[in-house]
């Protein structure tokens, strides 16, 4: 029986569990709703959630349990001198997945008998050749032990596919049937309803927040792979990032962190005055009118995926600036040799975090009282000595907390400064020179032919951890001052 | 509270210090003040009363053009302050409003400290020349609204952690601080106690021997309490306006009598 099908069928008993209970409850109170405790409806969704979620959790939690166990208890079946030299227990393990697979098959298509796939003393040859006639893919020869395991792994698996068959509908069932037992006209389904999906949203919340404690960990486990192989001290305080595959690599985190701030740094500069004064001319000078177009429109900018912006810049603001800056440019200055630069990343990037910071300083301008402005204005103020003396600095908490947050997203943005920032890591003021980032070296660190086993690819796992920790620390400490700051006015 | 001043009702004639005439305002399509005429005296507090809605809060942010602010709010007719059209095209309504001071509803002390609150007039205005001339005005303007005895410990805390009572007060030495030659006052104790209130009433009659105050409230005792002359509003028409004896004793007006005797409101 497929899982389709399972499911199928536990749906059905929901569904029939549901009109069941809502009658019982109704017969219960001799017809008359008003009689009962809740509302017929609640009674039926007792019924349904008691025989649904019970049964689905145990579905879940089986379907992500039993490959683990299966594979682990076959795979202490394969003897050791069963693994090839240079080869990993991992890659026979797949070898036998296939081979399992592959029997599976065959037996479908009616290539072979459950029997002879069962045999345990089959000719190998005769097999390999069945298997291949029946189209099914083997990408080695198959040994006895694999087949040996393959056959295990056959039968532990639609054992235990049975058995998760059996619970499932079983809970279902007894859920549904205790519920629907439990169905009076006295009985508080409407409590007991609401305790449930007091239950679900617990469930979907706690299933966020430990993603983000896997991804952590699984980051973590990397690092700390990376840790063994190369020494922590360089990469925390050696000055060179020199990756070489061969090995003897340089890897430094600081040159690279040197080029992430200094892009950053650069982009704030764009984006703080330019977003700030945005938000001010939006909540305190516009009209009704004026607001209602600007304020989507500069939100649009948001939108815009950041790809995008490394083409702008790569294809135009690159090659602006050095038509202005470069050699024979419009300054005759010679300074900036390819459109690939700190500040062509900076500016784009500055460009991108302008709606960020505007829309959230915006609400923050906003969030200051009226009174606030009606006693600036009552004393002989005029607006903008009302907005510079009063109202900013009202706001300066929050509006820090959106700079922090503006910064922390400068400092983990990967796609304009791969495209627009260079490669090269090094310590340098020059904004016109190209250099390069965390986030663009992880990159480049993953991406083509790697070796998981080597330094020069798990470094990026410590890279973005490091990464990770940045932007998480000023995330915290922008939220703690937004928050510290927001009810000071009451 | 000194009771022998409060049951005073000066008569003698006073300078006029504004003069409305025929001042109509409009919201939008809605005609909120109707044909009002009222002069108000300097050196007096006159009362503003009236049900809720009655236009008399709108009135006052006429006297100093903070209706500004309001898009759709428009006003005709003359308001004169010292007999200078405020509507004119030369005035300044900043200006205007540095002459005019208020005090709000609810007390909106700035989220700064004590000091620059009080400060915050004199600064944009340039009244003080150097440090200790600040300090000065700061010190005088919190002794006017009698709250200097209360903060003068703590000049640098915040504003906005003082009481409700305090923070009115405050509000009342930030007003006076810019020097105005007349204090309005929006309910000002709407948002009090009993006990600041009266620390509040005290003070506005303080007030009155050097400026030209008016009051809106909604307590009737309070107006009589405080107040020389008194205008009563209703449904934006300005029904009744004299000394403050007079109109709760012997009011011309059958709606006054019924307003201040409790059967319309």
């Amino acid at each position: 029986m497929a899982l389709s099908w399972l499911l199928l069928i536990l749906l059905a008993l929901a569904v029939i569990g549901f009109f069941a209970g809502r009658s019982r409850a109704l017969a219960s109170a001799g017809g008359n709703v008003r009689d009962l405790h809740s509302l017929p409806s609640y009674y039926g969704y007792n019924v349904a959630l008691t025989a649904l979620v019970p049964a689905v959790g145990v579905l879940i939690v089986w379907l992500l349990a039993q490959p683990m166990i299966v594979n682990s208890t076959v795979s202490s079946l394969i003897p050791d001198q069963a693994v090839p030299e240079g080869s990993e227990r991992g890659l026979i393990m797949s070898e036998v997945r296939r081979v399992a697979y592959g029997l599976d098959g065959a037996v479908a298509s009616g290539a072979m008998t459950e029997t002879q796939a069962q045999n345990g003393n089959a000719d190998i040859e005769a097999l390999t050749k069945t298997l291949k006639d029946a189209g099914q893919v083997l990408t080695q020869d198959i040994t006895q032990p694999i087949l040996v395991a393959a056959q295990k792994f056959r039968s532990m698996t639609s054992t235990g596919t049975v058995a998760m068959q059996v619970v499932v509908l079983a809970l279902a069932l007894l859920g549904a049937a205790f519920a629907y037992l439990r169905t009076h006209k006295e009985f508080r389904a409407r409590n007991v309803v609401e305790q449930g999906v007091l239950a679900l949203l617990l469930l979907a919340a706690s299933i966020a927040i430990l993603t983000t404690i896997g991804i952590v960990l699984s980051m973590l486990f990397e690092t700390m792979n990376f840790f063994q192989l190369h020494s922590w001290k360089d990469f925390f305080f050696g000055s060179t990032w020199a990756p070489n595959f061969r090995g003897g690599s340089e890897l430094s985190i600081l040159p690279l962190l040197w080029g992430t701030l200094y892009i950053s740094v650069i982009a704030l500069l764009v984006a703080v005055p330019i977003g700030l004064f945005a938000a001010i001319y939006l909540s305190e000078y516009a009209s009704g009118v004026t607001r209602s177009v600007a304020k989507p429109l500069l939100e649009i900018l948001a939108g815009i995926p950041t790809i995008v912006y490394g083409l702008f810049a790569l294809l135009t603001v690159g090659p602006a600036l050095v038509s202005m800056f470069g050699d024979g440019g419009a300054l005759g200055v010679g300074w900036m040799a390819s459109s690939n630069a700190v500040l062509t990343a900076g500016l784009v990037m500055g460009i991108m975090l302008i709606p960020f910071v505007s829309s959230l300083s915006d609400d923050i301008i906003n969030a200051v009282p009226q009174s606030m402005r009606d006693g600036s204005l009552g004393l002989g103020a005029t607006h903008s000595e009302t907005v510079r003396n009063v109202i900013l600095p009202a706001a300066l908490p929050g509006i820090v907390g959106a700079i922090l947050l503006a910064a922390s997203r400068a400092i983990g943005e990967t796609m304009i400064v791969v495209m627009a920032a260079g490669a090269i890591a090094k310590f340098s003021g020059n904004p016109f020179e190209a250099m390069t980032t965390i986030t663009t070296r992880i990159v480049s660190q993953l991406t083509g032919d790697t070796d998981f086993a080597s330094p020069e690819t798990l470094v990026a796992f410590a890279l973005g951890l490091t990464l990770f920790i940045i932007t998480l620390g000023l995330n915290i400490f922008a939220l703690y001052i937004v928050r510290k700051y927001r009810e000071q006015y009451e | 509270m000194n009771d022998m001043t409060r049951v005073e009702r000066t008569v003698d004639s006073k300078a006029i210090k504004i003069a409305a005439n025929n001042v109509q305002v409009y919201y939008g399509d809605t005609h909120a003040i109707k044909d009002v005429d009222v002069q108000i005296e300097d050196k007096t507090v006159t009362a503003f009363i009236g049900p809720s809605g009655c236009g008399k809060s709108t009135f006052l942010r006429c006297l100093n053009r903070m209706n500004d602010t309001i898009d759709i709010c428009r006003v005709e007719g003359d308001i004169l302050l010292d007999g200078e059209d405020i509507y004119d095209k030369r005035v300044d309504p900043v200006q205007l409003r540095a002459k005019v001071g208020m005090v709000f509803q609810k007390p909106n002390p700035f989220p700064k400290s004590i000091y620059d609150n009080v400060a915050y007039g004199p600064r944009i205005h340039g009244l003080a020349k150097s440090k200790s001339e600040l300090d000065d005005i700061v010190e005088k303007s919190l002794r006017r609204a009698a709250i200097w005895d209360e903060v003068k410990d703590r000049l640098d805390a915040p504003g906005t952690g003082l009481s409700g009572g305090q923070q009115q007060r405050l509000c009342i030495a930030r007003a006076v601080a810019t020097e105005p030659e007349v204090l309005l006052m929006d309910e000002p104790c709407s948002a009090l106690d009993p006990i600041a209130t009266a620390q509040v009433e005290e003070l506005i009659d303080e007030l009155r021997s050097r400026y030209s105050v008016v009051i809106v409230t909604h307590s009737m005792q309070q107006a009589a309490r405080v107040s020389q002359k008194t205008a009563f509003f209703h449904l934006g028409n300005l029904v009744e306006f004299g000394e403050t004896g007079q109109i709760f004793t012997n009011p011309e007006d059958p709606r006054t009598e019924s307003y201040i005797t409790g059967r319309i409101g």
